[in-house]
């Protein structure tokens, strides 16, 4: 819808747009979940804040020397950074609409992440076993609501896969499964990108320490 | 990344245009370079092979900045160009933000750590 006006100091009608012209469905989608994801960013810069203040209080509880197993953790870390790079060939076998080569190829992202979360879990059983809870120490509570948060997001997202594989096999490629699959990719990326800083700040620095 | 195949890939799929296109030569050169980046501070902190803990520390600082960049522009499709701009105004946006609840974080408690009365002083006053 036009407006016209008339202004008085020039005498020219002049027009402007007063409604926004339609845009088609999930136009806005990508940016608006680039949004999101920016802000779960700022969630996990405060519990990075918190752990990098509480990270040395070890209440004379054990510390990470004593707890972190490197070679596993190295492990965990090439889980994750091999599920990255299989959801990006489930995005190029989208792009080329090879329907079940997609769904395996995200098939074999979620075994990838499932991996990552049993390793994850299986140490957390093990310190907890060995009395390294949450309630020990500063550290411990800081450390485990950082790699817990984030191990948190790896299962919704493990959900979300599943999801969006029972979508995909039920109607296919269609165009809003596409924008579902795109906008689960950032968030796979960009949890990946969140383990860079956990496996350096975390484990590699709270060995160094 | 090639800009020419991706203005051309763009062309036939008016649908999600802005975003860039990703190619396997693009994963793959990422994932080959995260691996990199990831193995060398692993093989640093478990050998040790540097003299000094801080320098071994700034080490791998600096490759984590490295291997989040790779990650930003190989996996995520990060460019000044996608969603005309705004994706990156967010991204500067939260990068700004992060940098002072971290730094300011950080500084603020050291100094309050370091203000705080000695033990055996406290112990002294009743």
């Amino acid at each position: 819808m036009t407006v016209s006006v008339n202004p008085a100091q020039t005498g020219e009608p002049m027009f402007y747009l007063a409604d926004e012209h339609p845009h088609p469905e999930g136009y806005s989608t990508s940016l608006g979940f680039w949004i999101y994801l920016m802000s779960d960013c700022l969630i996990f810069a405060m519990l990075f804040a918190a752990f990098g203040v509480l990270g040395g209080n070890y209440a004379a509880g054990p510390a990470p020397k004593d707890l972190f197993e490197l070679p596993l953790v190295a492990v965990n870390t090439s889980m994750l950074l091999l599920s990255s790079i299989t959801y990006g060939f489930a995005m190029l076998t989208m792009q080329q609409n090879k329907i079940a080569q997609t769904q395996m190829w995200l098939a074999i992202t979620g075994l990838f992440g499932l991996a990552f979360i049993g390793i994850e879990l299986s140490e957390f059983a093990h310190m907890i076993h060995e009395g390294a809870t949450p309630q020990r120490s500063a550290f411990l509570s800081a450390f485990f609501t950082l790699v817990g948060t984030h191990g948190l997001h790896v299962s919704c997202g493990l959900i979300w896969l599943v999801t969006l594989m029972v979508q995909v096999w039920k109607f296919g490629l269609i165009e809003a499964n596409r924008r579902r699959l795109m906008c689960l990719s950032m968030f796979w990326h960009f949890l990946d990108v969140v383990w860079i800083g956990v496996f350096t700040f975390v484990y590699l620095l709270g060995v160094l320490r | 990344m090639n800009t020419d195949t991706h203005a051309a890939h763009a062309g036939d799929h008016h649908h999600d245009d802005g975003h860039a296109h990703s190619t396997f030569s693009g994963y793959m050169l990422g994932f080959v370079l995260s691996v990199v980046l990831t193995a060398i501070p692993f093989w640093l902190v478990m050998s040790g092979a540097l003299p000094s803990k801080q320098i071994t520390a700034l080490v791998i600082m600096a490759f984590a900045v490295v291997q989040i960049v790779v990650h930003m522009i190989y996996f995520l499709h990060m460019n000044t160009k996608s969603e005309n701009g705004w994706s990156m105004m967010a991204l500067i946006f939260t990068i700004v933000m992060v940098v002072i609840a971290l730094s300011g974080s950080l500084w603020v408690m050291n100094h309050l750590n370091s203000n705080m009365m000695p033990m055996h002083e406290m112990t002294g006053m009743k």
